[in-house]
């Protein structure tokens, strides 16, 4: 393509590029580099139906006239990124330093919010991603050898799980597994323990998240899988077979390497999804056991605290993880993309 | 022709005429947000039945997560929230919502001064009812088992080990537990019941690293063992179910969900005969209650024009017109503030709080920070991950970061 050409093709998804990504994560920086300007307080005398007192509050016109004259806030600088909050590096040092061994350091950082959503992400993440990989591409090998008659009905009842709205899909199984529920009461006979329940445990709610993780994204895997395999050149199975081949070997040697850009793709899309897990924690009321680094920011933003400036270091601080993640698969992309040329 | 074309007059005069006397006129829009409890209902349906502009009312238990956001835009998205003393601190933090005393004069000649929240002699919300937290137990299992209704929550414990040793109920005690606001919410009933004080006199700085602190939390880890073990997802909707049910025993529920509290489908006659209400518990040996009082009431938004305000306030005032409450139903729903109420039978809980002297929950403006920084920390403590004093100090640390932020510290 001539430059000129691929200028004028590239520009729309460039605008929209810069007003709809790079323009909001330069406002998340700038307003996570400010906070709210000191509030001006003063004592005044309230009453309500159960008689009046002297409280402190807010001098709403002294405090407007310092926002007027500097509207984005205090500059802080860094000063949220390491609050106790976020990265919490006074916290951390301390914990270094009185730390017997990696367990206890491990320990005493997940009591800090940041770490503890960290944590909880990045097991959510380095377990469900692998977890669906494999059994997508399991169910995707069944279904392909399934008689063509069955396959379409097989077909609808295996992406069902992706069409459930994430929200609404984690509030009926929070009912389900419930010690009154179904599936709670299930567990409880199975394991003859009258007082054992799901949500009552880290452990239990930590699995049970990663379960639910896996049984909504399989479908995604499995789809592209199985439009995968409908591309397996038929010759190479053959002559395989011919050379005597096994059904195992067959996958190892030609169908998994045939699926390998599917499979990076896959990766790649399920392990941004996953580090950015959101919905279950809130359907299955979780945040005692279980938080996130999304949950932290709408937890930051909802309520009537409402810490903007918390919302937006949480956001970069995530953006960052993300970059970190992927850059791995991207860096294999760039070499094999050098390679070919 | 005559005749129809005068008797054509005299309906549309009359119809007039009824009109006005009857109906609620507005002339602009109103839009209200606010939570979903039955008297908020009520008040949302009374708002709604003003003519001539649209009302539209948006009632859910998020409100408080939306109606800064939808109240800060201009022209604002909602014209008037229903807030309770918790939730008004946002709304004056953030300078949104308008002094009402002009409109007072104009249009409010039904209001009794105890119903007029001021701040700094200015009418900044009109409350319509007062609500607390009190127990809601059953009395046909406590005669059964010959226990006396607890007065304090030591009586409470001992009546919940008693039940379970009968074997009546397995987990005889209820409570809204569910990490967060509710979670914080039991601790501030409790921590005050033990004489605590949030912050250090006048100013921001947090003081819940004291005695009362961690008795307060000892008190709440003693009374989950009594808990259905899924406590922490509990909020007070599933606590109602699990009474509804008849499997709690004794809880400390909010007097605006238990006066309908067995109304619901399916509820088994043994529940509805046995509910009974009493009075807040105090504990520790104190005298002040451990509950707080809370009132409910509506404010009218800054960001609107005055003709908005005018008919908001004009709507609102329909919603809780004193006779509402001649409607046995709506008079159960609630502890109304209006002229004219008498106390119903669903009301002694919340009517027992105000005599004992309950605290109101603090209007201070980082109140809500230090409420969020419990309801974050305290999870860890009831699941036996750490200690009371551990549990304390990183609320205060959580608090502090926050405070911090928001320009209070």
């Amino acid at each position: 393509m001539k430059h000129k050409t691929f200028f004028w093709f590239i520009l729309p998804t460039f605008l929209a590029m810069l007003i709809f990504i790079f323009l909001p994560i330069i406002s998340v920086v700038l307003q996570s580099i400010h906070t709210p300007h000191e509030n001006v307080l003063i004592t005044v005398e309230n009453c309500d139906p159960f008689g009046c007192k002297k409280v402190t509050s807010i001098d709403h016109e002294a405090t407007k006239k310092l926002n007027q004259s500097d509207p984005l806030g205090k500059f802080v600088g860094l000063d949220i990124y390491f609050d106790r909050g976020h990265l919490a590096i006074e916290k951390f040092k301390l914990i270094w330093n009185n730390s017997e061994n990696i367990f206890s350091f491990i320990k005493s950082l997940s009591n800090l919010p940041f770490y503890k959503a960290v944590f909880f992400t990045l097991t959510f993440t380095f377990t469900v991603t692998p977890t669906m990989l494999l059994l997508g591409l399991l169910i995707a090998l069944g279904v392909n050898s399934i008689s063509k008659k069955l396959r379409g009905i097989v077909i609808f009842f295996s992406l069902l799980p992706m069409i459930v709205t994430p929200l609404i899909g984690s509030i009926i199984l929070f009912w389900m597994i419930d010690s009154r529920g179904i599936i709670g009461n299930l567990i409880q006979w199975l394991f003859d323990d009258p007082n054992l329940s799901l949500k009552a445990s880290t452990t239990l709610t930590w699995i049970m998240l990663i379960v639910y993780g896996v049984w909504h994204a399989i479908p995604f895997s499995f789809i592209v899988f199985y439009a995968g395999l409908q591309t397996v050149p038929k010759d190479q199975l053959e002559s395989a077979k011919i050379d005597g081949a096994n059904k195992f070997e067959e996958v190892i040697y030609i169908i998994i390497p045939h699926l390998m850009p599917l499979i990076t793709f896959v990766t790649l899309m399920q392990l941004m999804d996953n580090f950015r897990v959101f919905e279950p924690i809130v359907g299955f009321s979780a945040e005692a056991h279980a938080t996130s680094l999304s949950w932290i920011i709408f937890n930051d933003l909802g309520g009537e605290t409402r810490q903007l400036s918390a919302a937006a270091t949480s956001s970069i601080l995530t953006i960052i993880g993300v970059i970190i993640l992927l850059s791995p698969v991207l860096l294999r992309t760039w070499k094999d993309f050098k390679f070919k040329k | 022709m005559n005749l129809i074309k005068y008797t054509f007059l005299i309906t549309s005069f009359l119809f007039f005429l009824i009109k006005n006397s009857f109906a609620c006129e507005i002339k602009a829009r109103v839009s209200v947000v606010g939570n979903e409890f039955p008297a908020i209902q009520t008040v949302g349906a009374g708002a709604k039945k003003c003519k001539g502009a649209e009302v539209k009312t948006n009632l859910t238990a998020d409100h408080q997560k939306i109606n800064v956001a939808g109240m800060s835009s201009e022209p604002a998205e909602y014209t008037s929230a229903i807030v309770a003393n918790t939730s008004i601190v946002a709304l004056l933090n953030n300078d949104l919502i308008r002094p009402l005393d002009d409109l007072v004069k104009k249009h409010g000649s039904k209001l009794k001064k105890n119903q007029l929240i001021t701040i700094n002699d200015k009418v900044m919300a009109v409350a319509f009812m007062a609500n607390a937290q009190h127990l809601v137990y059953r009395k046909d299992i406590l005669e059964k088992l010959n226990i006396s209704v607890p007065k304090t929550y030591e009586e409470m414990l001992s009546a919940a080990k008693k039940i379970r040793t009968s074997g009546l109920a397995k987990n005889p005690i209820g409570g809204a537990y569910k990490a967060g606001w509710n979670l914080a919410q039991e601790f501030n009933n409790m921590f005050i019941g033990y004489g605590g004080k949030h912050f250090k006199g006048n100013t921001p700085e947090p003081n819940v690293k004291s005695d009362a602190g961690k008795k307060a939390l000892n008190m709440m880890k003693s009374l989950s063992e009594y808990m259905n073990p899924d406590f922490l997802t509990h909020d007070s909707n599933a606590t109602n179910a699990e009474f509804r049910a008849g499997n709690v025993i004794l809880m400390n529920m909010w007097g605006s969900r238990a006066a309908t509290l067995t109304d619901a489908d399916g509820v088994s006659d043994a529940v509805k005969k046995g509910m009974d209400i009493a009075g807040p518990m105090t504990v520790g040996g104190g005298d002040i209650p451990a509950s707080t009082l809370f009132w409910d009431g509506w404010t009218v938004a800054k960001k609107i024009s005055d003709a908005e305000a005018e008919a908001t306030f004009i709507a609102m005032m329909n919603a809780i017109d004193p006779s509402i409450i001649k409607d046995d139903k709506v008079r159960k729903q609630a502890v109304w503030l209006l002229d004219g109420y008498t106390p119903t039978d669903a009301a002694r809980g919340v009517f027992a709080a105000a005599k004992m002297n309950t605290t109101p929950y603090p209007m201070l403006p980082y109140a809500g920070l230090m409420h969020s920084a419990i309801g974050a920390e305290i999870a860890d403590f009831m699941q036996g991950k750490e200690n009371a004093k551990k549990t304390l100090s990183d609320i205060e640390d959580a608090y502090r970061a926050a405070a911090k932020e928001k320009g209070f510290l």
